[in-house]
């Protein structure tokens, strides 16, 4: 960023300190919830009291913690898909349909062979959410390989398309005939249910994060591959001149990207609903996308940050009860990136007073 | 009473003082050069006389008065005006409609022949023909150079800020420039030079102020300088100048170029069946204005830039439109005009780039992963081995000094043996030391027996190292010079497609 013109201006700093960075965006957090606490007492309620509900909601007790794993895991998923776009400067908005086709065609093992056994069951809806999922993500790759499409616009497009699909499926071919004529597939089999965690609801979907989260870890600092990720995501000019094959690079990350978050769609209709729905994702792609951002792209801080939101939205459900409508979670999600955006400039630049200098 | 005088400037960057309490004058009438190495902070102290920076301490006085200069607009109100190296020009308007785009006077509706026609007076009046209507796209460099000062002309401006004029330029055209801004300075008007050319503070002004790390260390006139007195005042001692070798084994060919055609970026041929050859132990020069087919030429030899007619050999293979990577593994190293983000990632650390052309061969490449131990040894052996200074080797490298990138970025380029190095402006933008420095490490590649192709709008540097020397002129190599005698001016001519002595590669 240049400089700007106007009554401040914006002078870069030296050098950004890698310890910096984790209080700005603590303060940033604490700043946007300050800023929802606006929100809050204008319109009648107790701040505080409202975030110590959905505080204690989603971490003070043994089920509140359950229920924000739950909520955490697609998160975690789904933004570690999209990590791995975005570190190669590929804007993969489309998690949110790669998810809903994942868990289409992971759906379809268990509707289609319900007697499988669930060693045979698990890993080919696994395999199929996952294949789905990467072959929808393949779909806007291609035009963006070969003919410079934008993929932020046919990602986000095709994820309308992906969830109006499951719609079609369970009001239509995949209505499960004894279901009193609700939008549902039949239930799954036994076998097609994730294990779970004692008699809580978090199931084994997240042991398949964190198995994710080390995998791409390795991928992008260890690995040749995730060199070539890397040298695109910063040039493409320099990565064309070392030799690497950015076509096929853009191909072969999308598809994983997707996959990825196809899986995000296996374990939700696995783990959690035991059938195809609509519904079934309140936005956790897109959510994902601004937990991948906070976490800087680092693995490991998609599956922290993933708890965090997922914590959001439980409280935010909770404090319903005292009249506090849902969308605070949204809100406060919204608030949380504006500011840690903000706080990533102010580390990265110092604010003066004073008309703009033309850097 | 001084035009124009600076009192105790000092202006602070992020880890560096760039200017360090610097007093600096300028008379009516006079041509002032500022000289210094780059980083020296003659850029900085001009910017901030021309209102884009502000002085964290000091004065401005301007015929005496105090001022403050909050905006380029300020500077241009007290006659202050500056021409960018870069030019700050709108290429698909007219020289008029440039001249008068930004000036606060211009009202809403205007009668753009009655502007063309002031900008033609006062072109006619100091020499600067250029022909008002002329779209910016269809001009020369010389020309554009001229559309900037006029503008600032026409702005009224009493001092001219010329940051590295010739830069661009070829010495014909730079005697002219320097006729007219002694043109200019016979009217009474100042000019300031800011330059690290010796030569040009010797030919043309009349005061030299030669800053080194943000310090003053001379103010002196034209009679009492010496080039090797000056030489010594800017860097501080004396460096031994890099120098060919007259004698060398001359081999085999390695790089042979047969009527090789390419497009440019966005339309239009960028090379014409251009034909030469490069033998192992010779370095091979390209001159010519900037945007003349040397950037095509790097690039398709690197494979990087489509050939549609026409073939190119390296070391006898049919290299013609093979990958990138196929061509580096001929033996050809690259160091592109871009250093950071084409040569360099710039977001990535020392280790990562060093290991950018060889990080899918063993030792440092497994099957799969990357042998970062290896890649580490490898680093540190370079930083070592060429005198790089590095605080971190996970820092970006965009962290590290042009000097030092450049001399990575050779590092690696050496460090594979290669047999044929293309090699575009490899000093630009660095100082006299760095400069010197990579000019031994090609030399010592061509005792090596490495063939060079060396790309550079300098022709001090050009004429140094080359042993044959091709002139570049819109896309088409217009001739091409050898032997020890090869003179600049001869060169300059053929630059600008005046000439060409018809000798065949």
């Amino acid at each position: 960023m240049k400089g700007m013109r106007g009554f401040v201006r914006l002078e870069k700093r030296g050098g950004v300190s890698g310890t910096s960075v984790l209080p700005v965006t603590i303060l940033s957090v604490l700043l946007s919830l300050a800023f929802g606490g606006i929100f809050l007492q204008l319109t009648g309620h107790d701040a505080l009291e409202i975030y110590g509900l959905m505080f204690s909601g989603a971490f003070g007790s043994a089920y509140g913690i359950s229920e924000t794993l739950v909520k955490a895991i697609p998160l975690m998923l789904a933004g570690l898909g999209i990590s791995l776009a975005f570190r190669m400067k590929l804007w993969n908005i489309g998690a949110e349909g790669q998810l809903y086709i994942g868990a289409f065609a992971a759906s379809w093992v268990p509707l289609t062979f319900p007697d499988l056994p669930a060693y045979e069951m698990i890993p080919a809806m696994i395999l199929l959410g996952m294949a789905a999922g990467g072959l929808w993500a393949l779909l806007p790759a291609i035009p963006r390989a070969y003919l410079g499409v934008n993929e932020i616009i046919s990602t986000l497009m095709l994820n309308y398309v992906a969830i109006l699909w499951v719609d079609y499926l369970v009001f239509g071919p995949w209505k499960d005939p004894k279901g009193f004529n609700f939008p549902l597939s039949a239930p799954f089999s036994e076998a097609a249910r994730l294990g779970t965690v004692g008699n809580t609801r978090v199931h084994t979907g997240i042991f398949f994060a964190l198995i994710v989260a080390v995998i791409i870890y390795i991928i992008i600092n260890r690995t040749k591959w995730g060199f070539e990720i890397r040298v695109i995501g910063e040039s493409e000019p320099a990565a064309r001149y070392a030799g690497m094959d950015i076509r096929r690079n853009i191909l072969l990350v999308m598809l994983v990207s997707g996959a990825i978050c196809g899986l995000a769609g296996m374990t939700e209709v696995s783990g959690i609903t035991g059938r195809l729905q609509p519904n079934l994702s309140p936005g956790y792609g897109y959510t994902a996308i601004i937990v991948a951002w906070l976490s800087k792209l680092n693995p490991f801080a998609i599956l922290l940050v993933s708890v965090l939101f997922g914590g959001l939205q439980v409280g935010g459900y909770l404090v319903q009860t005292s009249g506090v409508p849902a969308s605070v979670a949204t809100m406060l999600q919204g608030a949380i990136l504006f500011f840690v955006l903000g706080g990533d400039i102010l580390t990265r630049y110092r604010i003066r007073p004073g008309r703009g200098e033309v850097a | 009473m001084k035009l124009v005088e600076m009192k105790g400037i000092t202006k602070r960057f992020p880890g560096v003082l760039a200017n360090d309490d610097i007093d600096f004058s300028v008379g009516p009438g006079e041509i002032h050069a500022l000289l210094g190495e780059n980083g020296s902070g003659k850029s900085t102290l001009m910017s901030i006389l021309a209102g884009l920076y502000r002085p964290d301490r000091g004065t401005i006085l301007v015929r005496g008065r105090e001022v403050w200069l909050r905006s380029p607009r300020d500077a241009i109100r007290y006659g202050i005006g500056m021409v960018h190296q870069h030019f700050k020009l709108v290429d698909n308007f007219t020289v008029t409609e440039n001249i008068i785009l930004g000036h606060g006077r211009t009202p809403l509706f205007h009668n753009l022949k009655s502007f063309s026609e002031k900008i033609a007076e006062l072109g006619g009046h100091f020499g600067l023909g250029v022909d008002p209507g002329a779209r910016i796209n269809q001009l020369s460099v010389g020309e554009k150079q001229r559309v900037e000062i006029l503008k600032m002309l026409y702005r009224g401006s009493d001092l001219l800020i010329m940051d590295e004029p010739t830069a661009v330029l070829t010495p014909q055209e730079a005697a002219e420039l320097f006729a007219n801004l002694e043109k200019f300075a016979e009217s009474g008007r100042s000019v300031v030079l800011i330059t690290h050319k010796l030569n040009e503070v010797l030919s043309v002004a009349h005061r030299v102020t030669v800053l080194r790390a943000g310090r003053v260390v001379a103010v002196m006139g034209r009679e009492e300088v010496s080039e090797r007195k000056l030489a010594r005042l800017m860097v501080g001692g004396d460096i031994a100048a890099a120098r060919r070798e007259e004698f060398c084994r001359v081999g085999e060919v390695v790089l042979e170029l047969q009527g090789v055609s390419a497009s440019k970026d966005v339309g239009g041929q960028g090379l014409k069946r251009v034909s030469f050859s490069v033998r192992r132990g010779e370095i091979f020069g390209v001159a010519g204005v900037a945007g003349n087919g040397q950037k095509e030429l790097a690039e398709a030899v690197a494979g990087l830039r489509w050939v549609h007619s026409g073939r190119i050999f390296i070391n006898g293979v049919n290299a013609t439109n093979l990958s990138p990577r196929t061509i580096a593994d001929l033996g050809v190293s690259y160091v592109p005009e871009d250093r950071l983000g084409i040569g360099l990632v710039p977001g990535l650390g020392i280790v990562d780039n060093v290991i950018l052309k060889n990080y899918r061969k063993p030792p440092v490449a497994g099957r799969w992963l990357i042998n970062y131990r290896q890649a580490e040894k490898e680093a540190e052996w370079l930083v070592k081995e060429f005198n790089i200074k590095v605080a971190d080797y996970r820092a970006p490298v965009s962290l590290l000094s042009g000097g030092n990138m450049q001399r990575l970025l050779l590092a690696r380029e050496i460090l594979g043996n290669p047999l044929l190095m293309v090699v575009v402006y490899p000093v630009r933008g660095l100082d006299v030391g760095a400069a010197e420095a990579v000019h031994r490490m090609l030399l010592e590649m061509r005792l090596k027996g490495a063939a060079i192709l060396l790309i550079s709008e300098d022709l001090d540097e050009i004429v140094k190292l080359s042993d044959r020397v091709g002139v570049m002129f819109e896309g088409s190599l217009v001739g091409i010079l050898t032997g020890g005698s090869i003179k600049p001016e001869e060169i300059g001519l053929m630059m600008m497609g005046l000439a060409g002595p018809g000798v065949g590669a």
